[in-house]
C-alpha cells in the first residue's frame, strides 16, 4: 500500500527548486545591501568632503569662514580624550575581567554581576551622559573638561571591555595555569605571568575596539555640555575641551552647503582615525597570535 | 506481498534490477584521492553493506549515492553512478529529486528538534502532501514500520529529544521511510547506540529489506555478516572485494579481504 | 654529583626567598580585594544611573504632576506660563523612527543572517563578516550626515510632501545601522544549530530554502528574537541620527512625513541650549531620560529572558 503519490512529489519538485533559487538571489541581495550602502556613504563622504580634506584642514582652529575652518582643536581633543579613557577603561575592564574569571566564586554575587554588566551594555549612550553630568559634572565639580568626559566614555565602554577580556581570559588552556601551579607559582603569579600575557591579543583587541566606541560617541559628550565650537586647546584634564564628532555634529546641523561639507572632511579625519585604531588591532592580533 | 517481493529478489534477469551502477569513479578531497575507480552493482531489494577500516572511503561512497558529499567544500568526483538509468553526477540532475529517492539513515540520531510527529510529518509536507489524514496514515505506518510505534504513540506530540538514543535512530528511520524511498543508505547506524538497540535496529533491517532496497556502511563485521546479501570490502578507497556475503566470510579471494575479516588489522 | 649540589643551592635559594617574601604574601590576599573593587564599578554605574534618573525625575514631578507627563498630548516645556509636559508626543517620535527601522532592518538582516549561515561558502563568509563589522562600527554622527545630507534629499525627489526633518529618512538610516546587529547576532545562533540537522533534512530531498525556513529558523528562533528585540533596544536609544536628520516639534501623529522629536533629540535639544541649572525644564531631560531607560530596560530583560527561556538543547 503506497501513501505517497510519487508522481505528484515529481511534479511538486519543479517550483521548490525555482523557489530554493529564488530565494537564495533574494538573500544574496539583501547582503549584498550592506556592502551597497557603506559603499555609498564612502563615496558621499570622499567626494564631498575631499576638496576641504588637505593639511590646512588639519592644523586650522575652527571658524565662521568656512574656507579657513580646520579641525585642529577637535582632532586634538579626541586625542585628549582617548589619553584618559584608555587607561581608565583598561584598569577597570580587565580587572573586573579577572576578578570575574579567576577569583569570583559561582554565587548570586557573581551572577549579579555578570547579568549588570550585560545589561549595562544596553543602556543607551545618552543616559551614561546623565550619569557623567550629574557626578562628574556637577557633583564633583568637573565642569566639561577632559576627565568629566573621559570617566564617562569609560564607563560607558566597560561592559565591552570586560566580555572581551572575559573571552580572552577564559581561552588561555588549564594546562598552562597548571603548569604554573605545579612549579610552586602562586595565584597571583600565575595570572600576571602566564594568563594575562597569554591573553593580551584579545584584551587589546577588545580595547581597542571600546576605544573606536569612545571616539566616535557624540551624544553623551552633548549632554556633558561640551561646547561645540572651541577656539583653543586644553592644558590639563581639568580644561574644557572638545572633539571630532561633536565639530561634525556642528557642521552638519547648518544648513550652508560648505559647512556639509566640511562636516564630510570631518567625518574623513574621523574615520581615518578608527582605521588607525584598527590596523593596530589587526597589528597586535597578528604580531601576539600565539597557537597552543 | 512481501513474499512475492523476497522471491522476486531471489534471482532473475539482473539487469531491470540494478538500483546503481558505479563505473569508475574517482573522489578527491582537495589533493587526497579518497575514492580509486570504484565499480559497484547495488540489486534490487537486496542488504548490501560495506565494509572496510576507518578511513577506507566507506562512508564518502555512500554519501557520494546521494550527493551529500557535495556538502563538504573542496571535493572533486569523476566518473558516473547510474541510478535507475540515469547518471546521478550529471549537475542537471536535480539532487532534490535523488534525494527523495534515495533516502538517509546518519551516523548520530539527528532528529529535528520538533514533535516526534513533526519529524516523520516533515519530508511528506515538503513534498507537498497536506492531508491531516494521509498525514496521519504516514505517521503511524512509517513508525510501525521502524518498530517504534508502540513505544510513541501515545507522546507523538513530545520534543524527539525526549527519546532515548537508539529510540532517535529509529524516528529518523521512521522519518526517512516516511517519503516511500526506493533505496535506503545508511552511514553506521549503530555505531552510537548501545548493544540493545543495536539488536532493534539490527531486527528492523531483516524487515526493511523485504520493501527497500538497503546499502549499509558498518564498521561492524558480525553486523554485515548477520544482515547483508552482498558485502563489498574497501581498503584505501579501493574496492578489494565484492561479493555474496556468505562467500566474502567463508572464502574471500583476496588476501587482504581475509586479513580483514580475521582481524589481522583495521 | 656535581647536579646534586646545583639543585641543592637552587632549592635553598628559592626557600630562603620563600621565607623573605612571607611578609608580601598579604599581597596575594590583597589582589582579590582590589580586582573586586574595579568589579565594583560597574555596579556602582547602574547604581548611579538609577539613583540619578530615580532623584532628579522625583525633583521633576513635585513640579509637573505625574499624570500630566503620562497623559498630557503636548510637549511644550520652553514656555514659562503656558509650559506643557505631556511625555506621550516625544514616545510617539520614538516609536515611529523605531518601527521604520525594525521593518528596514528585520528582514534584510535576517535574509543576511540566512544567506551566511545557509548559502555562503566559507571563503564569501570572511568576506562579509569583516565589512558588516564596519558598518556596526561607524560612529553614530555619521550615519546623521548621511540621512540628513543623502537619504532625505533622495526621499523628498520622490515624496515631494516630505518636509525636510522627519521620521522616515532617521528610521530607515537607523535600520541600516542595526542590519549588522540582527544580522551577526541571528547568523551566531543559526550556525548553532548542529549540521547533522541539516544534513538529515537535506537528506529527505529538502532544498536549501526549506531547511533554512522549516527545520534552522525554527531551532534558532529564540536567538533571532533576542537579537531583534536588542535592535529595538538599539534603535530606542539611538539619539544623533534623529537629533540631525528628525527634527525638534513633538507631535502626536503616526505621519512619518513630518518633522518629530524623540525622547533622545529632546535631551540633546535641551542639552545644547542655555537652560539654567534647577529649572523645571532642567529636570525634564531626567524623566525623559528615565522614561528612556525604562523602555530599554525592559527591551534588554526580554531580550535575555528568551534568550534563556527558550534555548534549545541538541
Amino acid at each position: 500500500m503506497k501513501l505517497i503519490d510519487h508522481s505528484r512529489v515529481l511534479n511538486h519538485m519543479k517550483p521548490r527548486v525555482s523557489f530554493n533559487i529564488f530565494f537564495r538571489s533574494l538573500f544574496l541581495l539583501a547582503t549584498l545591501f550592506g556592502l551597497l550602502v557603506l559603499g555609498i556613504l564612502l563615496y558621499r563622504i570622499i567626494s564631498q568632503g575631499l576638496p576641504y580634506f588637505n593639511f590646512q584642514f588639519l592644523q586650522n582652529l575652527p571658524s565662521r569662514n568656512p574656507e579657513q575652518a580646520g579641525v585642529y582643536t577637535a582632532l586634538i581633543g579626541s586625542i585628549w580624550l582617548m589619553a584618559v579613557v584608555a587607561p581608565v577603561s583598561l584598569i577597570l575592564g580587565v580587572g573586573t575581567a579577572i576578578f570575574l574569571e579567576e577569583y569570583a566564586k559561582k554565587n548570586a554575587i557573581t551572577t549579579f554581576i555578570q547579568i549588570n554588566i550585560s545589561n549595562l551594555a544596553g543602556v543607551p549612550s545618552i543616559v551614561f551622559g546623565l550619569l557623567g553630568l550629574t557626578v562628574f559634572v556637577r557633583a564633583f565639580a568637573l565642569g566639561s573638561s577632559v576627565l568629566a568626559a573621559g570617566l564617562t566614555m569609560s564607563l560607558l565602554v566597560l561592559p565591552v571591555i570586560i566580555v572581551a577580556s572575559q573571552e580572552a581570559i577564559r581561552s588561555v588552556p588549564k594546562e598552562l595555569r597548571h603548569a604554573s601551579y605545579g612549579l610552586g607559582a602562586t595565584k597571583w603569579q600565575t595570572i600576571l605571568r602566564v594568563v594575562l600575557p597569554a591573553a593580551i591579543p584579545g584584551i587589546l583587541t577588545g580595547g581597542i575596539l571600546a576605544l573606536s566606541r569612545a571616539i566616535g560617541e557624540t551624544a553623551p559628550l552633548v549632554v556633558l555640555g561640551l561646547p561645540l565650537f572651541l577656539a583653543f586647546l586644553p592644558r590639563s584634564v581639568f580644561d574644557i575641551f572638545t572633539v571630532l564628532p561633536m565639530q561634525i555634529f556642528n557642521w552638519t546641523s547648518r544648513p550652508q552647503e560648505e559647512f556639509q561639507a566640511l562636516a564630510a572632511a570631518g567625518i574623513m579625519v574621523l574615520l581615518i582615525l578608527l582605521l588607525l585604531l584598527n590596523t593596530i588591532a589587526v597589528l597586535i592580533r597578528n604580531r601576539y597570535q600565539r597557537r597552543y | 506481498m512481501s513474499e512475492t517481493q523476497t522471491q522476486k529478489s531471489v534471482k532473475g534477469n539482473n539487469d531491470t534490477k540494478l538500483v546503481y551502477k558505479t563505473n569508475g569513479l574517482n573522489l578527491w578531497y582537495g589533493e587526497n584521492h579518497a575514492l580509486k575507480d570504484i565499480q559497484l552493482n547495488v540489486v534490487e531489494n537486496e542488504v548490501t553493506a560495506i565494509i572496510g577500516p576507518s578511513g577506507c572511503g566507506k562512508s564518502t561512497y555512500i554519501k557520494t549515492l546521494n550527493r551529500m558529499i557535495e556538502l563538504i567544500p573542496g571535493v572533486k568526483v569523476t566518473g558516473e553512478i547510474v541510478y535507475r538509468g540515469r547518471n546521478i553526477l550529471d549537475k542537471s540532475y536535480p539532487v532534490e529529486e535523488l534525494r527523495t529517492k534515495v533516502g538517509m539513515v546518519f551516523q548520530k540520531p539527528n532528529p529535528f528538534p520538533k514533535s516526534i510527529y513533526e519529524n516523520v510529518v516533515y519530508g511528506p509536507r515538503i513534498h507537498g502532501i497536506r492531508d491531516k489524514k494521509i498525514l496521519d496514515q504516514i505517521v503511524e505506518k512509517s513508525l510501525r514500520g521502524a518498530a517504534i510505534w508502540d513505544e510513541v504513540k501515545d507522546r507523538l506530540n513530545t520534543n524527539a529529544y525526549g527519546l532515548s538514543g537508539g529510540q532517535q535512530q529509529r524516528l529518523c528511520i521512521a522519518r526517512c521511510m516516511a517519503i516511500e524511498p526506493d533505496v535506503i543508505l545508511m552511514d553506521e547506524p549503530t555505531s552510537a547506540l548501545d548493544p540493545i538497540s543495536t539488536l532493534k535496529v539490527e531486527e528492523l533491517l531483516q524487515e526493511l529489506k523485504k520493501n527497500f532496497s538497503i546499502i549499509i556502511v558498518t564498521h561492524n563485521m558480525q553486523q554485515a555478516a548477520r544482515i547483508s546479501d552482498k558485502t563489498a570490502f574497501f581498503l584505501n578507497g579501493e574496492v578489494i572485494e565484492f561479493s555474496e556475503t556468505d562467500k566474502i566470510f567463508s572464502n574471500p579471494s583476496d588476501k587482504r579481504t581475509e586479513d580483514y575479516i580475521t582481524g589481522r588489522f583495521g | 654529583m656535581g647536579d646534586e649540589n646545583v639543585n641543592h643551592s637552587i632549592q635553598d635559594l628559592i626557600s630562603k626567598k620563600f621565607k623573605k617574601k612571607r611578609a608580601g604574601f598579604s599581597f596575594e590576599r590583597l589582589v582579590p580585594i582590589l580586582l573586586f573593587i574595579t568589579a565594583l564599578i560597574s555596579v556602582l554605574t547602574t547604581i548611579g544611573i538609577v539613583l540619578t534618573l530615580i532623584f532628579e525625575t522625583i525633583t521633576f514631578f513635585t513640579r509637573v504632576s505625574i499624570v500630566e507627563f503620562l497623559t498630557a498630548k503636548k510637549w511644550f516645556p520652553f514656555s514659562e506660563t503656558h509650559g506643557s509636559y505631556g511625555i506621550l508626543p516625544l514616545v510617539t517620535g520614538t516609536l515611529k523612527v523605531t518601527g521604520i527601522a525594525i521593518l528596514v532592518a528585520v528582514p534584510i538582516g535576517i535574509a543576511s543572517a540566512i544567506y551566511l549561515s545557509e548559502y555562503a561558502t566559507e571563503k564569501t563568509k570572511k568576506i562579509i563578516k569583516p565589512i558588516l563589522e564596519v558598518l556596526a562600527g561607524i560612529p553614530t554622527i555619521v550615519y546623521g550626515y548621511f540621512a540628513l545630507t543623502f537619504v532625505t534629499p533622495i526621499l523628498r525627489n520622490v515624496m515631494p510632501g516630505l518636509e525636510i526633518f522627519n521620521a522616515l529618512s532617521p528610521g530607515i538610516v537607523i535600520g541600516i545601522m542595526i542590519i549588522p546587529m540582527i544580522a551577526s547576532l541571528s547568523e551566531d545562533a543559526m550556525s548553532s544549530v548542529p549540521n547533522s540537522i541539516r544534513e538529515g533534512a537535506l537528506g529527505l530531498g529538502s532544498t536549501k530554502f526549506e531547511v533554512a525556513f522549516k527545520v534552522v529558523l525554527p531551532s534558532a528562533l529564540s536567538g533571532i528574537i533576542a537579537s531583534i528585540v536588542l535592535a529595538v533596544s538599539r534603535a530606542i536609544g539611538e539619539t544623533m541620527i534623529v537629533t540631525v536628520a528628525g527634527g525638534s516639534t513633538p507631535t502626536l501623529t503616526w505621519d512619518v512625513t513630518r518633522s518629530i522629536q524623540t525622547m533622545t533629540a529632546y535631551i540633546v535639544q535641551v542639552s545644547q541650549g542655555d537652560v539654567g541649572y534647577g529649572t523645571t525644564v532642567y529636570y525634564s531631560i531626567y524623566a525623559v531620560g528615565m522614561t528612556l531607560f525604562l523602555f530599554t530596560l525592559i527591551m534588554n530583560f526580554i531580550a535575555q529572558f528568551v534568550s534563556r527561556r527558550f534555548r534549545e538543547e541538541y
